[in-house]
């Protein structure tokens, strides 16, 4: 089993400093709808400069390099332990070359650990095993702490919003999410809504279908049809860029069901800013490719 | 787009209005909540005996601040070692943060101006009345583009709270904000709040 580290480090500066081309096509056709000279477009031209300043000078998208999530797709044999270190190496090294910040800070002593590294879980990695001629990827997001805060999780029927427990309940919770977070969450945002689970696998899955490209579908039409409404109507709101009123206020809605309890009815909204930082690199024998 | 140069007077404030995009240039000072915190505690309450070099640094702020405005931010700095300090990125924390001491900081100080991201609440926009002074949102996530802005870096003051939570002076070119809470009363977070309330009731009022 070969050393990644150093690949590892490279996939990081790439995630903190390179905004995906599906996220930034998106947000360019955003300034296009603002009027012009309105705070709204000045604020998504300022996002759009920043974007191309950051991959031009290797420097982080946002200074808040948030929660690095890694998922792990490793080949029947891998070793999980190994991977696990070169993945916690790679970041600590990241950290030293300003790729990242440090930001893994001890709730009960309120101590930064200074590398990124703090206990089990901080980095999180997920792993899953795939045949082994299958090749090996690591799937990394960056989930920044403002966005993080006007997450919100919704345990149905919620009687205040009139929500019952189907497709219709799910539409009233995620808009009352999105009129929430006005623009606290760096809007324009991206929402992730897990449907099902209990309280922490239905958080988990709302951040895991982010990791999916803009504009793909839930296979289900009539979820693929809520999601889509659900961009719209949340775009009337005018909440707008940084919540400075205007006419995108989100960029694009996935949805995804679990199964739940009998009892239980969670639908679970992860919000991710403009500042959407998730890549991709797949190693396979010798070759790494980064997306 | 209007261009505003720091340290400002109390008529430019009192033009300013909600919703307005302007370029700030001149001298400002970073500040978030330790910062807010010492002051409030050593020099407007009294509540804390001055240490170490408050004094000193007080009577520096005073002259520095008078005019100036205060930016929410907890900046990644260069050159720590060699004192060549450089803003490497430097976007805007979020202001809520700061309220129980903003207006009274502003006051103490002759604050025309808070800089940050997500806005304040009442007790800030009374603030904003009486000295008179605004609330400029910055472009959250923007901090490589706002690091670009920060043409020097001044001095910096308290670096021992930490260098996010230290006192930096730096001089800045074009650092573009949005009025959203101005001297008059007006904020744009609580028009643009009530305003997408009103749409949310007609959207959950429809049918499925
Ligand atoms: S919400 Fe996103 S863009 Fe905004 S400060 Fe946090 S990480 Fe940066």
């Amino acid at each position: 089993m070969r050393d990644l580290t150093n690949e590892i480090v490279e996939f990081i500066r790439r995630t903190s400093t390179d905004l995906p081309q599906d996220v930034e096509e998106r947000l360019k056709a955003a300034v296009e709808k603002e009027a012009p000279g309105s705070a709204a477009r000045g604020a998504m031209e300022t996002v759009l400069k920043n974007v191309e300043l950051s991959r031009k000078n290797s420097t982080p998208i946002c200074q808040d390099t948030g929660t690095p999530i890694f998922y792990v797709h490793y080949p029947e044999g891998w070793s999980t332990r190994k991977l696990r270190e070169m993945i916690r190496n790679a970041l600590v090294e990241a950290t030293q070359k300003s790729y990242m910040r440090p930001n893994a800070v001890d709730a009960i002593y309120d101590k930064n650990s200074g590398n990124n590294l703090g206990g089990e879980e901080f980095p999180s990695i997920h792993f899953e095993e795939v045949d082994a001629d299958a090749p090996l990827t690591i799937e990394l997001m960056l989930k920044g702490g403002g966005c993080e805060n006007v997450g919100a999780q919704y345990s149905l029927p919620n009687n205040g919003l009139g929500a019952g427990r189907d497709l219709a309940g799910v539409r009233k919770v995620v808009l009352d999410a999105v009129q929430k977070a006005q623009g606290q969450g760096c809007a324009p945002g991206i929402l992730g809504v897990a449907i099902g689970g209990d309280r922490g696998s239905s958080y988990a899955k709302s951040k895991e279908v982010l990791f999916g490209k803009i504009g793909e579908r839930n296979n289900d039409p009539e979820v693929a049809a809520l999601e889509e409404r659900l961009t719209d109507e949340a775009n009337t709101m005018g909440i707008g860029p940084m919540g400075f009123g205007g006419q995108t206020t989100v960029i694009d809605t996935k949805i995804v069901g679990m199964h739940r309890l009998p009892a239980s009815y969670f639908v679970s909204v992860s919000y991710m800013c403009w500042a959407y930082r998730r890549r991709k690199m797949t190693v396979q024998g010798d070759e790494v490719v980064y997306d | 787009m209007r261009e505003i140069q720091l340290p400002v007077n109390d008529e430019t404030i009192r033009e300013l209005r909600v919703g307005e995009p302007v370029l700030l240039s001149g001298l400002m000072v970073t500040g978030r909540d330790a910062a807010h915190k010492w002051m409030m505690e050593t020099f407007i309450k009294k509540t804390k005996e001055p240490k170490g070099d408050d004094l000193q640094v007080y009577e520096a702020l005073k002259k520095l601040l008078n005019g100036a405005v205060i930016y929410h931010c907890g900046p990644v700095v260069s050159g720590l070692d060699s004192k060549d300090y450089k803003f490497v990125a430097a976007g805007p924390t979020t202001s809520i943060r700061e309220e129980p001491y903003q207006a009274a900081v502003m006051k103490h100080f002759n604050l025309k101006g808070v800089i940050g991201k997500g806005g304040m609440g009442a007790k800030t926009l009374q603030g904003c009345q009486e000295t008179p002074g605004v609330y400029f949102h910055a472009i959250g996530g923007a901090a490589s583009f706002i690091a670009q802005s920060v043409k020097k870096v001044l001095g910096v003051y308290k670096l021992e709270f930490g260098v996010p939570e230290a006192l930096w002076v730096i001089e800045v070119k074009d650092f573009p904000v949005v009025v959203t809470m101005d001297s008059h009363g007006q904020s744009q977070h609580t028009v643009v709040e009530s305003a997408s309330h009103r749409v949310l009731e007609e959207l959950l009022a429809q049918p499925y």
